[in-house]
This record gives C-alpha cells, structure tokens and sequence, in this order.
C-alpha cells in the first residue's frame, strides 16, 4: 500500500516485472481503452446512420402499445389487445416456467444417476455412467428436436389419443389431465393443512429440542405424515369432500376443459431435464468423491450409523463442491432453454426474436431487451454463488 | 510367551468366494440381498431397452428406398432416409464434381488429427503448426475456389458434416488465442484492461448462444457502414469465435490462477520481462494444467455448432432436418427418430473421442508427473 | 502377560485375509489381555493398518475368528456397531470433520450413537480437551489448528466415546518432528492409565517405555513377538534384525 502512494524508487524496484517504468504501463492502458472506445464510437456511429437511413423508429415506446398477437401459452391474463411489455412478460414467465421445471427434474435425475455412479453395485454403476456418456455428448438442439419431433408431434391425433384410465389424455398436441374444481368448504381442508404443517415444523423443533437435551431422536418424518394425512382425511370428510375434478373431454378436434400442456414446454422440460442431469450427476460424483474416505473411516469407526454418516459427514462435505457447479449448471440451463425458439416454445427469445421484433421492426431494442433479461438472470445466480461461497467457504489456518 | 516365527506362512489362494469370477460377481453384483435386487431391477431395465432397440435399429429396419412409403408406421427405424441423404449429410450442397475438394480436406484433416494424436509422429510440432496456420488458409482456399482454376462456390452450397467441422474449427482455433489474450486481460495489473476484459467475459458469458447468433444475423449489418457486407457464414463465425473466448478466457484463467505465485515471483526475480515470463513460465505450466477444461469447452463447442440451423445454415443436424421436412420424407416419428438417431451418433463419435482423448492426456501427463519425481 | 491378568479384549485366531487375489494377512493368531499395550512395527505394506483394521472392522477378514470383548466380529451389524462404539481408533491423517468445530466433532458420536445429551456431551469433550491440553480451541475449526493438535483433538473424539480399546495407525508419522512429542506424550498418559491399546508406530523410544509387548510383522505375517528389552536387545528372526538395524541407524 505504502509502496503504491509516494516514493517512485521504491515502486520502480519493487516493479521488475513490466520491465521498466509505470509510464509504459499507462501507455498500454490509453492505447487499449483508446481502441475500444474508437472502434465503439465508430459503431454507434454506423448504427445511427444505418437507422436514419432506414427509417427505422428508435425507443422503448413500443411496449406500451397493442400486440396483436396470441401466444400459446399464458401463465398471466394476456390476449392480443394486450400491450407488448405484457407480452415480453409472458414469455418471460413461460422462459422462468421452463427453466424452473427442467431444473427440479435435472436435479433429481442428476443425483439420482450421480450417486449411482459411485454404487458399488456394478452393472448399476455402468448403466449410470452410459447414461452420461450418451446425453452430455450429444448436442442439446439435437435431443430436444428428437423428443418433440420424433416422439411429441409423432402422437396419434386427439380422436386417437392415448389414454389413461379415461382421465388422461395423451395426443399430439399435448397432455390433458384433470383440472381440481374447489368447492365450497375446501377453506376448511385448507385451514387443515396449515395446520397440520404448522404441527409438523412445530414437532420438529421439539424434536432438536429434546434430542439435545436427552439424546433420543424421535421419527419426526414418519409422524408428521401421519399427522398431516390424518389431518387433511379427518377435515375433507368434515366438509364432505368439497373437491371435484373436471376431467377433459373430446370436443371437436380436441380435448377441452381439465389441465393441459403443450407438446412444446413438454419436449423442452424433457431434453433440458435429461441432457443438464447428465451434468449434474458429473457434479454430483465429483463432490461426493471429493470427500475423503478417511471421513467415512473416521465416522465409521466412530460407530455412527450409514445414514447419520450420510447426513452428518458426507452431504454437509459434499454439498460445499457441488453447490458452486451446480449453480452455474443451472445457468447454463436457463441459457440453453433459449433453443425453445427452435420448436416454437413462446419463451424470451421465440416472442421477442419472432412476432416482436417483425412487427416492430427495431432489432437493437428486442435484442437489448433478451440480453439484459439473460444477463439479470445471470447476474442473479452469480450473486447467490458469490454469497454462498463466502458463507460456505471452510476456515483454514 | 515370546514368539518366532518357525517358517514363511505360505500365499495362500483367495477362497473361493472371495476369489475369480464368482468371488467379483458376489462383491460387484450380489453383495447384499437390496444389492441383488438392484442388479435385477438393472438389468430388466437394460433387457426393456435394448431388446425393442434392437430390433427397431435392427431386424425391423428399413435399409432401401427412395421415399417415406418405403418405411410404413409400425416398421422399425427407416435408414432409407439417412443413405438417400447421405451425400448432403456429408458433402451438404456442393457441386457434384467438385466433392473431391471436401475430400482432401477431410483427408488431410484426419491424417494431421491421428499425427498429432500419435506422441511418437516425427516433426508432431510442425504438424501442430501446418494444423492451426497453413491448414485453414488451404482449406479456405479449397473449400471457396475462386482461385489457381478452382471454380468459385458460394457458402450457401456448404452444408453437412463438412459445415459442421468449418464452424467447429474456426470457432475453437479462433477462441483460443483471442481467450488466452482476455484471460491474460483479466489478470493485467493494469486496472482498465482488468475491468474490460472482464465486462467482455462475463457479458458473453451471460447470454444464451442463440440469441448471439440471431444477433450476428439481425443486428450485425446495422454496425457496419451502407454498403459493407459480410457473408452470413462469415457473421456466424465471427459471432461463434468471440462467444467461445469467453468461454475460452475463463478455462486460461483457471490454468494462471493454479500456478503459485512463487513461479511469477522467481520468474520476476530472474529479471524476466512480462511477456518472456507468460511465454517460457507461467503459459506452458498453465496450458498443461487446462487440458481437461480446454477440452471439455471444445466439446462443448462443437455440440453448439448446431445451433446454427437456426439462423438457417444447414449443418449436419440441419441437413437432416432439411431431409425431414421434405415432401417425399414426410411420415412417422420413425422417420424423425432415425435421421436424429443417425446425427446423434455422428456428433456423439466426435465428442466422445475427444473426450476420451482429454482422459489419455490427462493420464499421460500424471505418469509424467510421476516419472519427475521418482528421479529427483 | 497370561491369563490370571483377566479375560482377554482381544482374540485374533488362524485370520487370513485377501484383497481379490491378494493374500494381505496370513494365519494371524493374537491375544490382547485387559491393560495391555502392544506396538506393531514392520516394514511399509506389511499389513500392520490392515491388521487393526479388522478389529473395528473397517476391513473384514475371510477366515478365522475376532472375538473383541466377547463379540465375535461377524456380519452381523448389531456386533460390528457394538463393537465400533467400544474400540477407539485414530488414524496417521486425523480424519477430522473439517465442517465442525473441534467441540463439534468431539460432541457428534456420543451425542448420536450413545444419545446422549447434547450438554452432557459437551462436558465431557471440555474434559477431554482439558487432558489433551487443548481446551481453549474448542470453538476453532480443524483447519485453524497446527497438526499435533490436530491429532490430539482426534484422541480426545475417541475417548469421548469412552472406549475400551484404542488403536493407533502411526499416528504420529504425518507430524513435525516437533509436535511428535506432544501426541505421544497423551499416548502415555493413556497408557499409564490402563487402557488397553494396540499402536502401530515406528517410535522405537514409545515401543521400550510404554509396550507390554512388541510385535514385528513383515509380508502379511507375525514374524517376531516380545516383551520390548529381549525384541530390542536380542531379536532372534534375522528378518526383524535387518528391519530393526534399518530404522535404528540413523
Ligand atoms: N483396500 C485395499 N485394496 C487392495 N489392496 C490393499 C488395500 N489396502 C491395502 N492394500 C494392500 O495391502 C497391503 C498391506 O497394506 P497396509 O495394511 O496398509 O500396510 P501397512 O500399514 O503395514 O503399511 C499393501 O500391499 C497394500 O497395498
Ligand atoms: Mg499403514
């Protein structure tokens, strides 16, 4: 620090390293900045005049109008009265939708064939290990056309769907399943269930409790089951099972009425779930390798049981390394469900880089817009790395 | 009570359920009752796969046609598709009689790829260097024409496999400098290249390809001047080899960041300047250390390349799709599954060799570590 | 060392052990009394770890019989956890939880195997850390402390478990010659306490002060057994010789 502020003599020596003198240093850093801001300048420059030239309008102004388009999928009230920042909003929320889904299953899916790896069952420890080496190899634009291509769009039509047990309808243009109808007195099983959870978290803090100051655990998982099934079985015959199902019914040329998913959002969640598991079980493997076998040794001899070394030794170890990968996996999964422009799922980039943008006709804002959402995003999920590793981060001497 | 040993104890075999075959399927396969469980819910799974796969790749597959009424619904996988597109999956739309040009390539891409590969090729340096300079240059000159005689052809005849590899290869041989120069941009001391390199990195590295690509395709004529143009292609691999630097950059810095300080520090303290320390210190430490990674990126690379098809270049999985949404090949998922199946094999051979190839270094340079020890 | 001194914590008879093909422990026959303090040295590979090892369990043998305090080791899950809660083992790397504080790490096994309570726990481990002379890191993790302490911290997570037996895997073979000292120090004071331990070590001086017994083992077999001033002074196998003039000479 000293060395920084007053004495050149001494920042000269100190300094070998750029061989002689910080004039050169700063010269480079002019030169570099000097570059970058001209051919900057220079762009602008040709992006004004480009725009001028074409006539091409300029600002965000086009949000507030009407878009006059319909989307396949709205998680919020949208139709095509609606503006264009409500449209950009829906296929943000269809993206968040996406990426939200693909990252629960991938994430069950990875741990499930990561710990699998290491299972010193063989044949299975093969299988998981195929497993990666085919999807993680493959590209993803390739698995996603294949699953709506080849498997979703190949489905009888809806007069031919599958279906099963006459509630559940499989078809080429999507699944259709029973939708819940609440009727009065559902407020009671509701009441129920908060309760029966407000029970359950309460049990388990007297639990901690009282192993602490007793040592006897207590099957704190089992009985609150029991207790919240009970509970939600006791309150719904009460109010005499205010809850009903529309079940989807072939009207035309499809099923109406009941919950439905497009082809599109399904073909998606499957090739990101299968393709980032295969990532994750790589993370997952790693992390848990990562912790030294003389912990389990140690715990072991120790007399701890599997499942308290499990919990108590290897996932608090092992979690430390998977957490930062995982992560950025998860990233690089919300980056990726952008391909879902490539089969028509209204994600950011299909609406914005599709309908959006030929309407509007103003390229540099609709780009601005997709890549400051995907930068927020990534912005976001750096922030929780960067926090969680400072907390996680083991003290060392 | 004290005890000599009267003989050597003999080695004795390993009785026999420890020992052999039936000693390892025991341990592996059926060590405890939930063990054996598992090894028989596994291998009815494997039997439920394999077994319809099998025959749907197999003994149901349809292999001669010229159209999808040659493979019926309910046949198995229709590789009449994949033979009729064969040559465009290759060659993609290039001339006929000019095929043999993309052969040379490919030859002489697959021979300098099994020399470098090979540790003990004579002059493997100069390869290396012919691969990443002269290579390009003639596989430029031979893919375009134009020149010495060779008839012109314009990007929009390139395709298939061989479009796939151009945009692979440029994109990996044009990140890696331009990322070892970020990488190094990030680590400067000098605080304004720091903040620029990083900005650079972490903006490429926050957004999806594709909408890069879409930007290189709808944007990037709005940054040059009226009357300035780039070929599509060339807009692509612009796009691709900057997006990859950053990716690129990141995997160097990993490479700069495990090198102890203790080697700039004797590196300074010999008097090396900047650029001789980076270039006979610190990079071939580091680069040696990145292998894995860089690897793992290039793969990662080479699986985007896809990504291209949608802005309308058709690579190998273009091609393909191209070949689906013809009328003569409109039919049944199968049809889909196999043209799918087919590139996915094709990409997966690519990938997985590299892979495997990043292992074979990895190990290599281990045991070399190894044999440095023990002769110290 | 004979019966009168009591029943014996440790019985090892006829063990043969094998890693695949590999025969690691030939007709091992070894008996421990109550109290007693045996050392086991032997060239690196000769299967020493592999040996104690077995008494916990952590590797199982494929023939003859371990009877520890009665229990043979068998499959037998119950026996081997009745068993682990009772032998203590402290291993060359420490193998302490780099995630718990010392208190921490030395509160966990009683807490949940013994169950018991948490306050209780944390007493006894403040009185272990007391005897070890490390009391004040309590609430510092593993990593903060240097190796020596490291190591006693791992004695005291034994001992919290109040373990019948210790066993020791050259436990002070990853020390700063000048932390040995601190670690081996705890040892006798253990052993002057009567615990019954099994030490493999290369610690000639601990051996003749502390040992009942001294056991050299090369190649998977016992090849010299003695009480420490006739294994040391007049070792009769010339294998023990060569491996003792070795380690001696310098
Ligand atoms: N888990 C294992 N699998 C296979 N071989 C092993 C294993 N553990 C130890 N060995 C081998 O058994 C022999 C004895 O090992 P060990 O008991 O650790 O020797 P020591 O502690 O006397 O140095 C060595 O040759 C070692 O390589
Ligand atoms: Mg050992």
């Amino acid at each position: 620090m000293a060395v920084e502020t007053t004495d050149d003599r001494v920042r000269n020596t100190s300094f070998v390293f750029w061989s002689s003198s910080k004039y050169r240093t700063k010269f480079y850093e002019v030169l570099v900045l000097g570059l970058l801001f001209a051919s900057l300048y220079w762009i602008i420059n040709n992006v004004v005049t480009n725009l001028n030239r074409l006539g091409i309008r300029t600002g965000f102004g086009f949000l507030k109008q009407e878009a006059g388009f319909d989307i396949g999928q709205t998680l919020v009230t949208y139709n095509e009265a609606s503006s264009y920042g409500s449209a950009v909003l829906v296929a943000l929320l269809n993206t968040v939708l996406m990426s939200l889904l693909a990252i629960v299953f991938a994430t069950i899916i990875g741990f499930v064939v990561g710990v699998s790896r290491l299972s010193s069952n063989w044949l299975l420890s093969r299988a998981a290990t195929a497993y990666v080496e085919i999807f993680r190899n493959m590209p993803l634009l390739l698995q996603i056309f294949f699953w709506y291509f080849a498997v979703l769009r190949a489905l009888p039509v809806p007069r031919q769907s599958i279906a099963f047990f006459d509630t559940i309808y499989i078809n080429n243009r999507g699944i259709y399943a029973p939708s819940p109808v609440f009727e009065p007195g559902f407020g009671i099983v509701i009441a129920a269930l908060v309760m029966a959870l407000g029970v359950a978290i309460a049990l388990r803090r007297w639990a901690r409790v009282r192993q602490s100051r007793t040592g006897q655990p207590f099957p704190v998982l089992v009985t609150s089951l029991i207790i919240i099934i009970g509970l939600l079985l006791v309150s719904a015959a009460v109010a005499g099972f205010p809850l009903s199902w529309q079940v989807p019914a072939l009207k035309g040329f499809n099923y109406t009425g009941g919950f439905s998913v497009i082809p599109e959002l399904v073909a998606m969640v499957v090739a990101l779930s299968i393709y980032h598991a295969s990532f994750v079980a790589e993370i997952v493997r790693g992390g848990v390798l990562s912790v030294r076998r003389g912990q389990v040794e140690a715990a072991r001899a120790m007399g701890l049981r599997p499942g308290q070394i499990m919990r108590e030794v290897i996932v608090p170890q092992a979690l430390r390394v998977i957490i930062p990968p995982l992560s950025n996996q998860y990233l690089n999964l919300a980056k990726s469900s952008a391909l879902a422009a490539a089969i028509a799922y209204p994600d950011l980039m299909h609406v914005l880089g599709g309908a959006v943008l030929a309407q509007t006709g103003q390229p540099i804002e609709v780009m601005t817009i997709v890549m400051g959402t995907y930068l927020a995003i990534s912005l976001l999920i750096a922030l929780f790395m960067n926090w969680y590793n400072r907390r996680s981060s083991l003290v060392e001497r | 009570m004290a005890f000599v040993a009267s003989r050597p104890e003999p080695t004795l075999p390993a009785p026999v359920a420890a020992a052999g075959v039936l000693g390892w399927l025991r341990q592996n396969l059926f060590s405890s009752p939930i063990n054996t469980l598992v090894t028989i819910i596994v291998l009815y799974a494997i039997y439920r796969i394999v077994d319809p796969l099998i025959s749907w790749a197999f003994i149901n597959a349809v292999w001669t046609g010229t159209s999808a009424d040659a493979c019926p619904d309910g046949h198995g996988a229709c590789w009449a598709f994949v033979r009729a597109r064969f040559r465009q999956i290759v060659y993609g739309d290039y001339p006929l009689d000019q095929l043999w040009r993309i052969n040379v390539l490919y030859a002489i891409f697959a021979g300098g790829l099994v020399a470098l590969m090979y540790p003990r090729t004579p002059g493997r340096k100069w390869v290396g260097l012919f691969m990443l300079t002269g290579f390009p240059v003639v596989a430029f000159l031979l893919l375009v024409g134009g020149v010495f005689g060779l008839r012109f052809v314009g990007t929009n005849n390139w395709g298939g496999l061989m479009l796939t590899l151009v945009v692979a290869v440029t994109a990996i041989v044009g990140s890696i400098p331009l990322g070892l120069i970020l990488a190094l941009g990030r680590r400067s001391e000098m605080k304004a290249i720091r903040s620029v390199s990083t900005a650079f990195i972490e903006l490429w590295r926050g957004v999806p390809l594709i909408a890069v690509l879409f930007m290189a395709s709808a944007l990037f004529p709005l940054f040059t001047p009226e009357g300035v143009n780039f070929d599509k292609l060339v807009r692509t691999l612009l796009a691709f080899a900057i997006f990859s630097s950053a990716f690129m950059a990141e995997v160097f810095r990993g490479g700069l960041q495990a090198i102890p300080r203790g080697q700039y520090e004797a590196a300074k303290s010999l008097g090396i300047g900047y650029w001789k320390m980076m270039g006979y210190v610190i990079l071939p430490q580091a680069i040696r250390h990145v292998i894995p990674a860089l690897v793992n990126t290039c793969i990662g690379i080479f699986k985007e390349t896809t990504l291209v098809l949608v802005i309308g270049l058709t690579d190998l999985l273009g091609v393909i799709q191209l070949g689906l949404s013809d009328t003569d090949w409109i039919g049944g998922g199968h049809i889909y599954a196999s043209g799918y199946l087919f590139a996915g094999l094709a990409f997966w051979a690519f990938t997985f060799g590299m892979s495997r190839y990043s292992i074979h270094l990895e190990r290599h340079s281990v045991s070399g570590k190894n044999q440095a020890l023990q002769t110290l | 060392m004979n019966e009168a001194q009591g029943a014996a914590m440790i019985e090892i008879r006829d063990v043969h052990k094998w890693f695949g093909d590999f025969h690691v422990l030939k007709n091992i026959n070894l008996t421990v009394a109550k109290g007693e303090r045996i050392v086991i040295c032997g060239p690196s590979g000769s299967g020493k770890s592999t040996l104690i090892r077995c008494i916990n369990r952590l590797e199982a043998h494929q023939q003859g019989n371990i009877i520890v305090d009665g229990i043979e080791l068998t499959d037998n899950l119950k026996q081997i956890d009745a068993i682990r809660s009772e032998v203590g083992m402290v291993f060359q790397d420490f193998n302490l939880f780099p995630h718990l504080t010392v208190l921490e790490n030395l509160v966990l096994a009683p807490h949940l195997v013994r169950r018991m309570p948490r306050a209780e726990a944390e007493e006894i481990a403040m009185n272990y850390l007391g005897r070890v002379r490390i009391p004040d890191q309590a609430n510092k993790y593993p990593g903060q402390l240097s190796g020596g302490q490291q190591q006693r911290v791992a004695i005291a997570r034994s001992l919290c478990m109040s373990p019948k037996i210790m066993l020791f895997d050259e436990v002070t073979s990853a020390l700063d010659p000048e932390m040995v000292k601190e670690v081996l120090d705890v040892m006798i004071g253990l052993a002057d306490e009567g615990m019954t331990m099994l030490v493999v070590t290369h610690e000639m001086g601990f051996a003749r002060t502390v040992a009942n017994r001294v056991i050299f083992m090369d190649l998977g077999q016992i090849i010299e057994e003695n009480e420490p001033r006739a294994f040391f002074e007049a070792p009769q196998h010339e294998r023990t010789r060569n491996f003792l003039e070795q380690i001696l000479s310098h």
